[in-house]
């Protein structure tokens, strides 16, 4: 066994190992990824929406606040809504908020847990077992559950508190997940090689252990947007707005939700929207794993 | 089940399901095998072990259910909004009723003390007895998470089974892609769907909300928790069966199950009783899961329906700031989600002959 460095740029490496791609250079794994289907549906979908809530608001023909027409009425394409603002333009000018949202929400989770993870593998024994302890006791919370305590506690919520909110609930199952990928390379040679050669632990951990957890953490990702994605629309659509009056697609389906039967385009579109947006990420998270499980044959 | 009892290698004392079922990759090496007991007492060891660990989880969850609803901003301006300015009588009521002068430790205690002995307060937004408003929705939200676990277990095997059974070929594609795509929804719009396909735009076949007035329980009127039951099934049920397959394929391709097939054991009875109990183990953990995960769930779908149960309660108490409402409903979430995860171990202990053994030999 050739001991292999473990960054991505290294020669290819021969040790197969199920959860580690072999690195044969960026355009062949660009290549085998672009040959799952799952993985090219999720991406362009996910990037549709993406591109409709940057540039929506732009496009849009009227501002989100003018007031076009009686309330739920027929007007343009889609109708009005509560207020009689065109639903159009609403549904181009509310995507941008959930957007940044979960997409901060997301890295917080992702980064929080990922720490908490690798460092629990790679410290081991007890500390490990205490960290890990912790980590089921704040999983005993229902993800949503611990958004709303917080909820009702802070009467102004703003867009960031939201983030903080749904990335800390992403945390403790982020953290399960890295562990488990970080146990299967701790013990590796080139982490022994590094520590031998008297790499600092935090060096260790950012240049020899991360790096090596790349697909299965980018697939968890996929997954934790995705939740991201329906938490902060959830939340919009519990009616916590951090924004009154704003267009935002989960606010937008609580507000006009009473008229579905009159005016069923001011809730379908959003509520359409968000799910193509879910289902896209949620197909990209599948065709990465799938990607890296048939990499590592 | 002769040939079914002994799945996968069999390893002489295997030291992997001890203290916790991990059904992950890894487990843990260093663990070694309980000392020999009497198979009762080592049970009872084990499950008291459990029944202690659950307890202190639960005790951990109210500290930060206190710490969360008490200790963040001022309850009293959170409670009275944009009367707290204005009425300093109301002020000094609420400080009175929530005990707000005395220090936080002791509050936390005095409310731990009352919670553990069954009384979770008065709600602030009604002045009733928190349990007494609490105790009627719970029966009503656990009517509504066990028919949708019902309905949703054997739809989610069948469907792993008959996934499994056309592996590879169009039908079990087909399955994928739906299941797939369901499981990227988020609940409420899946329940707008359906609400808009079954009971408002296209068709008017089912209620779109759970009536319920005149203290009348809502499964009184079964037409109207159908929406709700299925659209739990639908968010949960692909969860499920996705794991239940890729461990039925799992079993379908090792030695016993092709030894059965040598022997002329017709496929279906390979399915049902060679593959399907094996698989079961890491099925009951995903069912576990997803039922806590129902425990979350409940609350937007109920919200979604104005089903009177636990999950809207609490949407409305958090809207209201009614603190006392609001972590006697949390507590009764995460003690729901505790009780689920402990059943969950057992069973699966029973359920693998070879953590049997390891438990009690």
């Amino acid at each position: 066994m050739t001991s292999t460095p473990g960054r991505p740029s290294a020669p290819p490496s021969t040790t197969a190992l199920a959860i580690i791609p072999a690195a044969p250079g960026r355009g062949a794994t660009l290549r085998r990824y672009l040959t799952s289907r799952r993985l090219v549906v999720g991406l362009t979908l996910t990037a549709l929406i993406t591109l409709l809530a940057i540039v929506g608001p732009w496009l849009a023909p009227h501002g989100e606040n003018d007031i076009v027409g009686k309330p739920f009425s027929a007007y343009g394409m889609f109708g009005t809504d509560y207020l009689g603002q065109d639903v159009f333009s609403r549904v181009l000018a509310g995507g941008r908020s959930i957007l940044v949202t979960s997409l901060v929400a997301t890295i917080i989770g992702m980064v929080v847990g990922i720490l908490i993870g690798v460092v629990a593998a790679y410290a081991g024994g007890w500390f490990d077992e205490a960290l890990m302890r912790l980590n089921d006791i704040a999983l005993a919370f229902p993800q949503i559950l611990l958004a709303l305590l917080v909820l009702a506690a802070i009467t102004e919520p703003t867009w960031w508190i939201i983030a903080l909110l749904v990335g800390f609930s992403h945390a403790p199952r982020v953290a399960r997940v890295a562990r488990g990928v970080a146990l299967g390379i701790v013990p590796r040679d080139f982490v022994t090689a590094a520590e031998a050669l008297g790499e600092s632990r935090l060096r260790v951990i950012l240049a020899e252990v991360l790096p090596n957890m790349n697909a299965p953490l980018l697939a968890e990702a996929g997954l934790r947007l995705t939740y991201s994605i329906g938490m902060v629309a959830g939340i919009g659509f519990l009616g916590f707005s951090t924004n009154p009056g704003a267009a935002d697609w989960g606010q937008m389906i609580n507000e006009n939700r009473l008229a579905l039967l009159v005016q069923p385009w001011a809730v379908l579109l959003p509520v359409i929207i968000i799910g193509i947006f879910t289902i896209g990420t949620n197909l990209l998270a599948d065709g990465v794993t799938q990607v890296a499980g048939n990499g590592g044959e | 089940m002769t040939a079914t009892a002994t799945p996968g290698p069999d390893s002489p004392q295997s030291p992997e399901v001890v203290d916790s079922v991990e059904v992950g990759p890894t487990p843990p090496p260093t663990q070694v095998a309980p000392p020999k007991r009497s198979g009762a007492l080592a049970w009872a060891r084990w499950i008291g072990r459990r029944l202690v660990l659950a307890v202190l989880t639960l005790w951990a969850c109210s500290v930060i259910v206190f710490l969360a609803t008490a200790a963040l901003g001022d309850p009293v301006r959170a409670i009275l909004g944009k009367d707290y300015g204005t009425s300093p009588e109301r002020v000094a009521a609420l400080r009175e009723q929530l005990q707000l002068d005395e220090p936080i430790v002791s509050r936390y205690f005095s409310w731990l003390g009352n919670l553990v002995t069954g009384n979770p307060g008065t709600s602030i937004a009604n002045q009733q007895p928190v349990w007494d408003l609490i105790g009627p929705r719970i029966a009503n939200s656990a009517v509504l998470v066990l028919i949708s676990a019902a309905v949703m277990i054997p739809v989610a095997i069948g469907i792993a089974m008959l996934s499994a059974h056309y592996r590879g070929r169009r039908a079990d594609g087909a399955i994928q892609v739906v299941l797939l795509t369901l499981a990227g929804l988020p609940e409420f719009v899946i329940g707008i769907l359906l609400v808009a396909f079954f009971s408002t735009t296209v068709m008017h076949v089912l209620p779109a909300v759970t009536i319920a007035g005149g203290g009348r329980p809502p499964w009184a009127n079964p037409a109207s928790m159908i929406l709700p039951v299925l659209t739990l099934v639908l968010a949960v049920a692909p969860y499920v069966s996705r794991i239940v397959r890729s461990s039925l394929l799992e079993v379908l391709d090792s030695d016993y199950v092709e030894l059965a097939r040598l022997k002329g054991v017709p496929e279906g009875v390979v399915m049902r009783k060679h593959a399907l109990l094996n698989a079961i183990v890491p099925g009951i953990q995903v069912i576990a899961l997803q039922f806590a995960w129902l425990a979350g769930g409940i609350v937007i779908v109920e919200y979604l329906f104005s089903y009177p149960g636990v999950g809207a309660s609490l949407v409305d108490s958090v809207r209201n700031s009614d603190f006392p409402m609001v972590q006697a409903l949390a507590m009764t979430l995460a003690a729901v989600y505790v009780g689920v995860n402990l059943i969950a171990d057992i069973l699966s202990i029973l359920f693998t002959p070879r953590a049997r053994t390891a438990i009690s030999s």
